[in-house]
């Protein structure tokens, strides 16, 4: 098997100039990059990208339409099994899915599906695509708690089937993580807006500022008609890290400053109502996606330093691989091997972190060398951190619906169907699964739109 | 959007708004917040809901900071772009017999709805009001048509005693062995020293925690207080909380990390103005 060229880069705004702005950093491909990398796909016979995908879409074959030019069946063939290909183009971690599973990994590079997705995405948003038509309503409501990534799967899949549905929402704007957690410069907020607004175009109606639980209860939901009920509120309650000086002043969680920069528009402050202050030396305490997200906000924020505390090594960080890059790129310092056990302040606002300095041990249940102390610290002057160590989901609906059962964690407790403890009430993405992927929660809203739709006609009859 | 249906001005600085959100009436009970957006491009700012008519809720707020004094310039009629609750855990009423309500500034607002609610068990109920002038002490009627005693406290003399609520408080609390339980809503440091008495006196003490949020249903993480040395998160966990336990120092030093910056966001707009 003949490995044909290397991977088409993909342009990046440059790495200097793109640390004192919000726009998006990778550009996307040129429809001849898009060309030249569709032609390195041997369309093999057993292409497993798709069984990697969480959502199955037919990679071989989108790529077969793009490369006869053929780009709106390129992008109905995706969209048929992925409603959000734009933003799944921009944030999957592709490595560890389709493309972790190429052939040509083996001895070369994967074919770059997820440039390949965004180019067929984004050429669809362009050109409207998507397609929105719909059956006749059957006059059955169902409600779907939450406009994130599930939500939005869910709803697609429940208003194709005929059905009539609200999707509640407890912040001001739709969208979720995308929304609040996800920052322009890797996902632009018309991307998201534009998703929404697909599903508007299709009759799905959308309440803001609906706290189930608190507005309305499940059990008001089934007393208002609701026959079946979708919850995708996803993980979005920050875990500290229980060390001394983490209520000092400076010191967030990273869904605070990514909301108030990205949900609020502190970037803008004072022009905008809501400020963030972070000054000139910025630590951010995690190695995931949410990590590099905040430090690399922080950066644009005009911080001097940002740099990332972690208590592993580099190739246990959770991040994908190009976040990393673009962080390093954007002069984000890795002190790997670090953990942090005490904040200092002074004033009570805080000054210093004391980490003590890891080493690799044995590997533990994640496969990865176990991080252990040493004893040994190091002291590291700032002026703000942020943690970012992982979410859970929020308690909300957990305590104020009765029946509804959760694992310790928070997680909502889902049998094979994704139906919960509660006949009737379903749950998918992050709530269910704990804070994962976009496509994760995207797949299990768009399955349970499937099983709510047997329930729903079962219990008919 | 969500409609101004009345608006009262309950001194130069305070107004009182009913606004139609049938969402939040719905499931409101006493000691619960919202959060609201004047505009499109506000920030989210927490007011506590003062009470309840139908699908109207009223809140009352001082003009203080940018969005405040936005909010203020709205009239009858208008409509306001975000208004989300009931969020926060409803006041729990303990089995009581003698409870005094202490307010300090517009910190009467909500203790309103909390106060009564006791009141509605059966449980005799009295208050102290407090505030820099005369002027400042509002929802007195309010207050009057089910409270037991009403007393006042202004930093200038201009009505009741000349001093603060505390020492008002103190004289009570000597004199009436039958209190045997305190709620205070007011400027952070008054509910400190509140407590503080409550303590010496062994009488229990709610307060209602107004740290700087931004979601209100526990996504940011910025409301975190410590209750007897563990953290929990006010807008899901509170906003009330046994006095006893509270940090009120921390509490106060995170309150004002935004000071600076001039657009602050307090949960009760119970800013006394000092």
């Amino acid at each position: 098997m003949a490995v044909k060229t290397q991977r088409t880069r993909m342009r990046t705004q440059d790495s200097i100039e793109r640390q004192s702005n919000f726009l998006e950093v990778a550009l996307g491909y040129s429809y001849d990059e898009a060309i030249a990398e569709a032609r390195r796909c041997i369309d093999c016979k057993n292409p497993r990208c798709v069984l990697a995908c969480p959502v199955e879409v037919n990679i071989p074959l989108f790529i077969k339409y793009l490369l006869e030019d053929a780009l709106d069946e390129a992008f109905e063939t995706i969209y048929k099994d992925n409603i959000l290909p734009s933003i799944c183009g921009r944030v999957c971690p592709q490595e560890s899915q389709c493309e972790g599973a190429c052939i040509l990994g083996i001895k070369s590079t994967p074919v770059a599906i997820g440039a390949l997705e965004r180019f067929v995405g984004d050429y669809g948003m362009e050109k409207h695509l998507a397609d929105t038509t719909v059956p006749e309503l059957k006059h059955k409501k169902v409600a779907v708690i939450g406009s994130g990534p599930a939500g939005l799967a869910n709803a697609a899949g429940l208003r194709k089937k005929g059905y009539d549905v609200t999707v509640f929402e407890a912040l001001h704007k739709f969208g979720g993580v995308l929304q609040y957690g996800i920052p322009d410069f890797r996902l632009p907020k018309n991307i998201v807006e534009n998703e929404v607004q697909n599903l508007k175009t299709m009759g799905v109606e959308f309440v803001k500022n609906a706290v189930i639980g608190k507005s309305l209860t499940i059990d008001q939901l089934f007393e208002m008609g609701y026959q079946s009920v979708f919850i995708g509120s996803g993980a979005g309650l920050p875990s500290g890290l229980g060390i001394p000086g983490e209520n000092l002043s400076g010191v967030y969680f990273a869904n605070e400053f990514l909301t108030r920069v990205n949900l609020m528009k502190s970037r803008s402050f004072p022009l905008s109502a809501t400020p963030v202050k972070i000054g000139d030396n910025v630590a951010v305490v995690g190695g995931g996606n949410v990590a590099m997200d905040a430090a690399r906000t922080a950066k644009r924020l005009g911080a001097k330093n940002v740099f990332i505390v972690y208590r592993r090594d580099e190739a246990s960080l959770p991040a994908r691989l190009e976040e990393i890059h673009h962080a390093k790129d954007e002069a984000i310092d890795f002190r790997l091997l670090r953990n942090p056990v005490e904040i200092l302040g002074e004033n009570r606002i805080v000054k210093q972190v004391v980490c003590e300095i890891m080493a690799l041990g044995e590997p533990d249940d994640s496969g990865r060398r176990r991080p252990v102390g040493t004893g040994e610290t190091v002291t590291f002057d700032i002026d703000s951190i942020i943690i970012s160590i992982g979410q859970k989901p929020n308690p909300i609906l957990k305590d104020n619906t009765f029946g509804l059962k959760t694992h310790s964690w928070g997680g909502i407790i889902t049998d094979e169907n994704h139906m919960t403890s509660i006949p009737g009430v379903f749950a998918g993405g992050d709530v269910v699964s704990g804070a994962a992927t976009v496509i994760l929660a995207m797949g299990t809203g768009k399955e349970a739109a499937e099983t709510m739709h047997q329930y729903i006609q079962n219990k008919k009859t | 959007m969500y409609q101004i249906m009345a608006k009262k001005t309950l001194n130069k600085d305070v107004d009182l708004m009913e606004v139609k959100a049938p969402l939040v009436a719905r499931n409101a009970k006493p000691g619960q917040f919202i959060i609201l957006r004047v505009d499109d491009e506000g920030e989210r700012i927490p007011l506590t809901i003062a009470g309840i008519d139908g699908d109207l809720v009223t809140i009352i707020y001082q003009k203080m900071g940018y969005s405040t004094q936005l909010l203020g310039k709205k009239s009858v009629g208008d409509f306001i772009e975000d208004f989300v609750g009931p969020l926060g855990k409803a006041t729990h009423i303990r089995k009581k017999n003698h409870v005094i309500g202490v307010a300090g500034g517009v910190g009467s607002a909500p203790l309103l709805p909390q106060l009564k609610a006791y009141h509605d068990q059966g449980i005799k109920v009295s208050l102290i009001l407090g505030g820099r002038t005369k002027d400042h002490l509002i929802l007195q009627d309010e207050y009057a048509a089910f409270c037991d005693h009403i007393y006042l406290a202004t930093d200038d003399g201009s009505v009741g005693e000349k001093g603060f609520v505390t020492d008002v408080l103190k004289k009570q609390l000597d004199s009436d062995p039958t209190i045997d339980h305190l709620i205070a809503i007011g400027p952070v440091i008054m509910m400190k020293y509140v407590t503080l008495m409550a303590k010496a006196h062994g009488v229990s003490v709610d307060v209602s925690l107004n740290p700087i949020m931004i979601d209100g249903t526990g996504m940011c993480g910025n409301c975190r207080v410590t209750i007897a040395n563990k953290t929990y998160f006010a807008c899901i966990d509170g906003p009330d909380f046994p006095g006893e336990e509270v940090d009120f120092d921390e509490l106060m030093s995170r309150q004002s990390y935004y000071k600076d910056e001039e657009h602050m966001c307090f949960i009760d707009l119970d800013n006394h103005g000092r």
